[in-house]
């Protein structure tokens, strides 16, 4: 039990954000209304996203300095929860952009993805990293696999920063932050919003790594029994 | 456990009332009916089982390991 004191705090956290998250103030913006919510939700999907693949980033290169198997499995389960956090950020972000961007009606079943660089961005980098399991299963051989996998995900890292972070900025965005857009830090992020935001991205990125850790730990389960 | 303690303290301290935008509207008469604690219980139910089901894996990924190793 003292080992899993981490998770303790992961359940906490995440529970501590569904209560704040809705129930606590919140600033009043026009379109946004009580959307803004969704800020301890789908950016904390993000957000987790940028520290679970910064951890198979890390773990791909260790593999390849020490060509240890343990290293593999544990960057390759790093890159499944990212792949996890990153497809549930596009959905969500789909969804909020829908209701706040799009010029359909509410209940049209059309605006559900807006042409925005963001949007796009965010899809493509997703497709990188499901190129990434593509990569490792065509692979038979292990070892060339597990090397293969590790150069990919340092190039899926880079490209990830710029589809993400650096192209949205360049051009016109609609999304908070990119494109001359104020980010939420500015202003729409004050100190209400803050109590409740940085512990939802601690507590859903370890919530995350829990996830992780059960899956290495089956893999390695799997090794053994194979062996 | 001192350390987490003292980093929420600091969250807390940060709290601070800002003036309201006036004229912006709102979900706050679901508020004031008490009908959005109802959304709060329900997602909490929903995390509790999804938590429970993790902390079943988890513990029966122990008992394999611990299985393993003799």
């Amino acid at each position: 039990m003292k080992k899993n004191w981490w998770k303790i705090v992961a359940v906490a956290l995440v529970a501590y954000t569904i209560l704040g998250g809705f129930l606590f103030d919140v600033p009043r913006r026009a379109i946004l209304h009580e959307s803004i919510r969704n800020v301890h939700f789908h950016v904390c999907m993000w957000f987790a996203m940028l520290f679970t693949m910064t951890a198979a980033l890390v773990f791909g290169i260790r593999y390849l300095l020490k060509f240890r198997t343990e290293d593999d499995i544990y960057a390759s389960e790093a890159m499944n929860i990212s792949i996890l956090f990153s497809a549930l950020g596009v959905i969500t972000g789909s969804v909020w952009a829908k209701f706040t961007w799009s010029e359909w009606p509410l209940l049209s079943l059309k605006g559900w993805w807006v042409d925005d660089v963001k949007l796009n961005g965010s899809a493509i980098c997703m497709l990188v990293f499901l190129a990434y399991l593509v990569l490792r299963g065509a692979i038979d051989e292990e070892q060339k696999s597990a090397r293969i996998a590790a150069v990919y995900s340092i190039f899926a890292y880079v490209i990830m920063i710029v589809l993400l972070l650096i192209l949205p900025r360049l051009t016109d965005s609609l999304h908070p932050g990119n494109g001359g857009n104020p980010g939420f830090s500015q202003y729409d992020l004050d100190s209400r919003m803050r109590i409740v935001f940085y512990p939802a991205i601690i507590g859903w990125t370890l919530l995350g790594v829990w996830m992780m850790q059960l899956r290495v730990r089956i893999k390695k389960l799997e090794r053994k029994t194979e062996l | 456990m001192k350390r987490i303690l003292s980093f929420f303290a600091f969250l807390m301290i940060a709290f601070s009332s800002f003036a309201q935008e006036d004229g912006v509207e709102m979900a706050d008469a679901l508020r004031s009916n008490g009908k959005i604690y109802v959304v709060v219980t329900v997602l909490m139910v929903i995390f509790i089982g999804i938590v429970l089901y993790l902390v079943r894996i988890d513990r029966k990924l122990s008992k394999l390991e611990s299985g393993q190793k003799k």
